[in-house]
């Protein structure tokens, strides 16, 4: 568990929604996939979520399940309309040139390796 | 009072609807009109009275209303050291003045403070005449009761919501949501469901149920989108004890339904799997997050999906 502050100090993402206070928001398990569904089944409230899927639905998605950032990976770029729904939600986009399982391994050393608190 | 803090402080989860109230309240609901001002010709020593009994740490000067000078603790403290306290607090006023305008957003008020580091802002109207006084302490406060309007709101639209059950007297009592989700309309996939779950939350259902509800009726909702001719409706049934969730739709229909109901099995097309789709979870998804899942498909009427979620097992 750690602060998105604290990710976005060890790992080169670029933020692409309007600035909140990263301090403030304990990431507490991480999750990856690009599919929709099981991100809906595999990935907890208060996780951060690696996946290159870079369109409109992932703010859907993320809204619904209370994931507070998204790690979008391998370059792929929301458009202006996911961003402006992002922030509308309140929640995060980063994105990063590099792929998801090097972001993965980051997160992890980073000390986020629960994935579900109730196994 | 002018070393309280001002917006950007940690106040993380109200942050953004912090930045937002920024961008709405205008300076004149936030500043002070009740202001102590003083003419050029008054003295120091009668300023330095009033100060003292107001306990403020400086007032705006004016003629017939416009504002022509601010004088501060500093200015007077240069006046007594001059021993100058019968002379005309014209004389040691500030006279290069930063104002605000009342009907400017309060953002605006923040960045003069930013910039210019000054502890209080003259407000003026329109005709230059002055309306008020503005520290930073006025704008947190004025902050802080919108943010508390926000919250009582949201607290009296859940408490009415969470009552609405008990306050209504028949045999059986429902609710019914309805919700029109067209075909391709992928850029609002999942609207619905996030409003569903919302009105859960404020009908009082536990965090766990809404979530629950909120991933099936997603689903629901995504298949809507992805494989219907022409979309379809939800219809969402409240109950003191129970939710029934419903999609339907015109077609075209499932062959076979025992094969749609196989994790992994999806009919979607390369371009709806691009864009994160038809993993051939949906169903399966549904399945264990409700406590009963039906469902119907015919070529001729089309598909329908029942959804119930069991209220009483929990406590809500």
């Amino acid at each position: 568990m750690c602060s998105l502050q604290t990710i976005l100090d060890n790992i080169d993402l670029q933020v692409l929604t309007k600035p909140l206070d990263y301090s403030q928001i304990e990431i507490t398990s991480g999750y990856t996939s690009d599919l929709l569904s099981c991100v809906m089944t595999g990935a907890q409230a208060d996780g951060i979520w690696v996946t290159l899927i870079a369109n409109i639905n992932i703010v859907a998605v993320a809204s619904l399940l209370e994931i507070p950032a998204i790690i979008i990976t391998e370059n792929a770029q929301p458009d202006v309309a996911t961003i402006a729904r992002a922030n509308q939600e309140g929640i995060v986009l980063l994105s990063t040139p590099v792929g998801s399982y090097q972001i993965v391994g980051r997160l992890w050393e980073l000390g986020i390796k629960d994935t579900d608190p109730n196994q | 009072m002018s070393d309280q803090p001002t917006v950007s402080d940690n106040r993380a989860g109200v942050i953004t609807r912090v930045e937002e109230l920024g961008y709405e309240l205008k300076i004149g609901q936030v500043m002070t009109t009740k202001v102590v001002t003083f003419s050029p010709e008054t003295t120091i020593l009668e300023a330095l009275d009033v100060i003292k009994q107001y306990r403020i740490s400086g007032a705006p000067v004016t003629v017939e209303g416009e504002l022509v000078g601010i004088i501060s603790t500093e200015d007077l403290i240069r006046a007594l050291r001059d021993g100058r306290i019968d002379r005309s607090v014209s004389t040691y006023m500030t006279k290069d003045l930063i104002t605000v305008k009342a009907i400017d957003k309060v953002v605006e008020a923040l960045k003069v403070f930013q910039k210019t580091k000054v502890g209080r802002l003259p407000v003026v109207n329109e005709n230059n005449k002055l309306v008020g006084l503005l520290t930073k302490g006025d704008i947190t406060n004025g902050l802080l009761t919108a943010l508390q309007r926000d919250y009582q709101a949201e607290e009296i639209i859940r408490y009415r919501a969470s009552h609405l059950f008990e306050d209504i007297e028949s045999d059986r009592t429902s609710l019914i949501l309805r919700y029109r989700i067209i075909k391709d309309d992928f850029v609002n996939g999942g609207a619905a469901s996030n409003n569903i779950k919302r009105a859960l939350l404020r009908l009082g259902a536990n965090r766990q149920i809404a979530r629950k509800c909120g991933i099936a009726v997603y689903e629901a909702e995504m298949n809507l989108i992805i494989h219907t001719n022409n979309g379809g409706f939800l219809r969402v049934e409240i109950e003191p004890h129970k939710i029934t969730m419903e999609a339907y739709d015109d077609g075209p229909g499932i062959d076979d339904i025992e094969k749609a109901l196989t994790p992994g099995y999806s009919t979607a097309t390369e371009e709806i799997r691009d864009k994160g789709f038809g993993a051939g979870m949906g169903l399966v998804n549904i399945r264990s997050c409700v406590d009963e899942m039906t469902m119907k498909s015919s070529r001729e009427s089309g598909t329908n999906l029942y959804m119930t979620m069991y209220l009483d097992k929990t406590e809500s």
